[in-house]
């Protein structure tokens, strides 16, 4: 097997060559590890590339240039939210004082970003409506096991140990069973209204003494707002449920509502998302969780607190001994969480309620652009952030799938929508086009979405066989799961000796 | 065209009868449906399945789903070639693609089995 | 708002094409009685004053410390060309490689990355990248229940605290069970793990073990008997688990020529700077014949239709998006960008270059070592180490405290982290990396020595930084 393409690069490995590099870090006086028994030694060095920094540059540049990003172009994959990721906020988390400080550093020498993240749960609590929030979680998931953990540790503490379900409905993200599972609850999946909101009386039945949990995202995967949410809130809470907000859709009710207000006893935020800190190609994230003030008990440790003296601190080990304990190492993902802080600074209020405004505005002109094109699942109805346009009447004359059309997006310059999800919707395309797009971009990629329907019925196989014009074709996905290749395979260990 | 020798499930699974000992695969409409199909995960021989239970796992490349078992009784025999070509169950699902062997336990519940008309009528539905 | 495109006259073509006056018409569909009243917050900042705001509270962390500090997350030397790499946008804005036509640097960046971690821990699979290390060990012991179809995890009191407490929260809804193995309490052995005491938890035949987990170096920077632990796991039907720290593996024996079955650690010290505890990046690797149990995205090689060479996301259905309650795992986001920073690390230093980080931190290590011992503070332990070390110091709260106020933090008082530990009540956790320079090893060897004789502290110069020692002072000026 060669690489072929001409933009295509060969791996690390294949652009090594024994004896090149060096230079970066001084060499170690011989006998530096004499002290380390020889059984513990490594027999023979890893079989890492030698390379030197221009070749590895150009690797990776080269590498970099393979993929479609925000800084590329539009991006309209729902339930992501690739908006605008702010270039001082990338500055901001690489300030010395920020990026070089040690996380076991003690109290008095790290106030500025203890001070940062107090003030950051300050903000969440605020756009929340919730009472407290957790800094700690890493990402939107962990910030769902999070929640769920404490759901479970509240009903404990009350000694009902019966309840052992978790209600999702079908249009549900993954996580959430996914979630409840971990957590130790059996997932009951409740099937969608037709007009793609939840369906209360199939909730209501479901509800019961068995009912822990149920996990709602609002404004729902489909986009739309779940206007019943507040008979479906009473509801939970009428059965001595609680009830769980995926916050994953947040960007869309900045200032418009308020999920602790209206009755939400936890959450999740998806910092990545509404707050724009970078997707990095699959992460980091933050998710954050707000809860309301019968969980506040358990939330994680440690908690941001404020002395009497206004200075910072964290709180101390088993200072707080209801805490369901710890997610992961250290306070959370600080370096992302600086850069959601000044994002929230940077918009204050105001702004913050004008993005959702925004990213609404534009995703209901794009769907109304796209209205006499694809179908509309659940009708005109008004959209939040995003919304779904299905190719199902498109497949059927023409046998051409939202697969195809996603591909042929490509070619046309655009990152395709997410596709196929919610699993509920027939050939479905979630579309987000966030607030920071022009509307020019929105224009164009309106009509790329119309020319592109135009192609499958004229020159179907055009559409078919997209893309065209990317560094790839379509992959060979069956063979990379049936005989998976998941490392490079070194022709034996590094070739040339070790000094020292 | 579904083989008329053989019986079925709502599941898709389908069952062929030899003596004492039933074989069991999914159906090639089902292998449509899941597409590339790329791992089979299968029971071990001597575990004991129990009609409707779940005794494995199908996977293709974005999907998944559960296979369930048409019959109760002891796996004798699961098909080992699926670990190094799943594919198989796409190429020849009633032959070479056949999942387990089990001992028939239970007669009454292979009368209960569709036949070939009634899989055909239940597919045809979509 | 700040990075928003539109004019009023672009709003204005986009409410007449939805057919509305008013924006708030797309909002009636949220009840009237729920929707918010205000959103109070400060702000907007404009960016020159919140850069300035940021510069503030930035200045306020103390980084100028000389640091001794490791305990899990440790300074090194990042190249220089990491970080430029990293703020190309084409990496850092892009999404989840899930379009692979248009992500093929993402994914080959992973698959290098699987690729190069496979070659430091000696195992084959590897995931794309868990959230930190404590995490990472918790999918680890929740992959030996699995795979083994036991409920109970055996893991070391010299396996870091924060690991061991993620792993507790991680089992709490699996009603699993983490027993702690006490460590040697003296003799040549002490604070490393207590092999006899493991054969007896490991003994019980009412409660079959999963897993055993051991770190390497452990936390109190000792090296533990590996292979010796990997037997007696698997002796009893258990998978050892192996928690390590990167950079050691240049030198250190690797997980898989110890029969280890997973790998976990924090791969932080590839290239990424400490920044108050995240993103980080989890390390999680396992034997060919656990690739069913690891939970996390998966890169492999295959070719498109053309027969081109290319990557993909594969065995994604193990994944939660597809099999949602019954996935093994619910990660979904993970630190894709952390395990570049950490494949350009590796592929800049290369391994004689890694080498070098591990056996200068081992030496810089050995003179602190020396230079505590000479004013009275002396190992807490006999054993073998690599770059961490406990020392004695009577009252170490105290003595931390005081030498805070001389610019020095020594370290991380061990009777905060580990209270329940009546050995470790008097001692110091201290460690030395290639970036710790002799200046600074004199300047706390000094500062202790004043503080155990009760001298009264001096002005301490700020901005002695890491580059600033030593190693700098030894290059000669350049002259006509």
């Amino acid at each position: 097997m060669s690489v072929t393409g001409p933009r295509l690069q060969p791996t690390i490995f294949e652009r090594s060559s024994p004896g090149r590099g060096g230079g970066k870090i001084p060499h170690a006086p011989k006998g530096a590890l004499e002290r380390i028994p020889a059984e513990q030694r490594r027999d023979a060095p890893p079989a890492l590339p030698e390379m030197n920094e221009p070749e590895v540059v150009r690797h990776y540049v080269n590498l970099s240039q393979l993929n479609y990003a925000v800084d590329t172009g539009f991006y309209p994959l729902g339930s992501c939210t690739m908006k605008w990721n702010p270039k001082l906020n990338e500055w901001a988390a690489r300030l010395p004082g920020f990026a070089g400080l040690h996380p076991l550093a003690p109290d008095g020498v790290a106030q500025g970003t203890l001070q940062l993240l107090w003030e950051l749960e300050a903000a969440l609590v605020e756009i929340s409506g919730m009472t407290a929030v957790s800094l700690q979680p890493a990402a939107g998931a962990q910030g769902e096991l999070t929640g769920i953990l404490m759901i479970r540790a509240y009903h404990r503490s009350r000694g009902d140990v019966e309840r052992t379900e978790v209600l999702v409905p079908d249009s549900s993200h993954g996580t959430n069973p996914a979630t409840a599972t971990m957590a130790g609850f059996r997932t009951v999946t409740i099937p969608s209204a037709a007009d793609g909101g939840v369906d209360l009386d199939a909730f209501k039945a479901a509800l019961g003494p068995h009912t822990a949990a149920v996990m709602i995202t609002n404004p729902s995967t489909l986009g739309l707002f779940e206007s019943r949410i507040g008979e479906l809130l009473e509801a939970v809470h009428a059965a001595g449920a609680l009830a769980y907000m995926d916050g994953a859709n947040l960007n869309a009710i900045l200032g418009r509502f308020k999920p602790g207000e209206a009755g939400f006893d936890v959450m999740h935020f998806n910092v990545h998302k509404t707050f724009s800190t970078p997707h990095g190609g699959g992460g980091p994230g933050a998710g954050p969780v707000g809860v309301g003030p019968e969980l506040v008990p358990f939330l994680p440790a440690p908690r941001v607190v404020r002395d009497a003296d206004g200075t910072f601190r964290l709180e101390r080990p088993g200072e707080r001994s209801s805490s369901i304990g710890r997610m992961r190492s250290f306070v959370g993902n600080t370096g992302v969480l600086v850069r959601a802080y000044a994002y929230i600074l940077a918009h204050g209020g105001s702004g913050l309620h004008e993005v959702s405004d925004d990213a609404v505005l534009a995703a209901n002109y794009l769907r109304i652009r796209l209205a006499a094109t694809f179908d509309q699942p659940y009708g005109d109805r008004v959209c939040k952030h995003e919304f779904v346009a299905s190719a199902a009447s498109l497949k059927k004359a023409t046998g051409v799938r939202t697969l195809d059309i996603a591909k042929r997006l490509i070619d046309y310059g655009y990152h395709p929508p997410t596709i196929y999800f919610p699993l509920i919707v027939e050939e479905g395309m979630l579309i987000e086009p966030t607030e920071t797009e022009p509307i020019e971009t929105l224009d164009a990629f309106a009509d790329a979405l119309i020319a592109i329907a135009a192609e499958a019925r004229e020159t179907p196989d055009l559409v078919r066989e997209a893309p065209h014009h990317a560094p790839v074709r379509r992959l060979d996905e069956a063979a990379a799961a049936r005989q998976p290749n998941l490392r490079w395979r070194p022709m034996g260990g590094a070739e040339t000796p070790c000094p020292d | 065209m579904v083989p008329s020798d053989l019986r079925y499930t709502k599941d898709h699974e389908w069952v062929r009868l030899d003596g004492a000992n039933a074989t069991v695969g999914i159906t090639e409409y089902a292998a449509n449906q899941l597409g590339d199909i790329v791992f089979v995960e299968l029971p071990e021989v001597g575990r004991t399945l129990s009609q409707a239970g779940v005794f494995g796992v199908v996977e293709s490349v974005k999907a998944v789903s559960d296979l369930f078992a048409p019959l109760s009784g002891p796996v004798v025999e699961a098909n080992e070639a699926l670990a190094g070509k799943p594919e198989l169950v796409n190429s020849d699902p009633y032959g070479d693609g056949w999942m387990v062997r089990v001992t028939v336990s239970e007669k009454a519940e292979v009368d209960a089995l569709l036949d070939a008309a009634a899989y055909e009528a239940l597919i045809a539905e979509g | 708002m700040p990075y928003g495109p539109h004019t009023p006259a672009d709003r204005a073509r986009m409410l007449a094409a939805i057919g509305i006056d008013s924006v708030d018409e797309l909002f009636q569909d949220i009840p009237a009685k729920l929707r918010a009243s205000r959103l109070d917050l400060p702000g907007p900042v404009p960016e020159l004053a919140l850069a300035a705001r940021l510069q503030d509270l930035a200045g306020r962390n103390r980084v100028d410390l000389a640091s001794f500090l490791g305990a899990g997350v440790y300074r090194h030397y990042s190249p220089a060309a990491i970080d430029q790499l990293l703020l190309r946008g084409e990496w850092y804005t892009a999404y989840t490689p899930y379009q692979p036509e248009i992500s093929q640097g993402t994914l080959q960046s992973i698959y290098e990355y699987q690729s190069l971690i496979a070659e430091l821990v000696g195992l084959d699979v590897v995931s794309a990248s868990h959230y930190d290390g404590a995490a990472a060990t918790a999918e680890a012991a929740l992959m030996t229940c699995r795979a083994t179809r036991r409920e109970r995890v055996l893991v070391s009191r010299a396996v870091h605290r924060h690991y061991r407490e993620t792993m507790a929260t991680y089992f709490l809804g699996g009603g699993l069970d983490v027993d702690a193995i006490a460590l040697v309490a003296d003799g040549p052995a002490a604070g490393t793990t207590d092999l006899a005491a493991l054969e007896r938890l490991l003994a019980d035949p009412d409660r079959p073990v999963a897993g055993v987990v051991a770190g390497q170096p452990n936390f109190l920077g000792l090296l533990e008997p590996m292979a010796e632990i990997g037997r007696l796991a698997h002796g009893a039907g258990a998978l050892f688990v192996a928690v390590v720290e990167p950079v050691s593996l240049a030198v250190l024996s690797p997980p898989g020529a110890y029969g280890a079955d997973i790998a976990a650690g924090e791969g932080q010290p590839l290239g990424i700077s400490p920044q108050y505890g995240g993103p980080y990046l989890g390390i999680l690797a396992a034997t060919d014949s656990l690739v069913r149990q690891i939970p996390g995205r998966l890169v492999g090689l295959t070719t498109d239709l053309d027969g081109k060479r290319a990557f993909v996301m594969t065995m994604r259905a193990r994944e939660q998006d597809i099999r949602r309650e019954k996935a093994a795992s619910n990660i979904c986001t993970n630190q894709a960008l952390l395990a570049l920073a950490a494949s350009i690390y590796l592929a800049t230093l290369g391994p004689h270059g890694l080498r070098d980080v591990a056996a200068l931190g081992a030496a810089r290590a050995a003179e602190l070592e020396a230079a505590l011992a000479e004013v009275g503070a002396t190992r807490l332990h006999p054993g073998p180490y690599l770059n961490e070390f406990a020392v004695e110091v009577p009252d170490a709260p105290t003595v931390h405290r005081r030498l805070l106020d001389r610019g020095i933090l020594a370290g991380l008082v061990l009777a905060e982290a580990e209270p329940d530990d009546p050995t470790l009540a008097d001692a110091l956790l201290v460690c030395a990396t290639e970036v710790t320079t002799s200046d600074e090893i004199a300047r706390f060897a000094d500062a202790l020595s004043g503080v155990l004789r009760g001298r009264p502290p001096i002005a301490v110069e700020a901005g002695a930084g890491a580059l600033a020692g030593e190693s700098a002072g030894a290059i000669p000026e350049l002259s006509r």
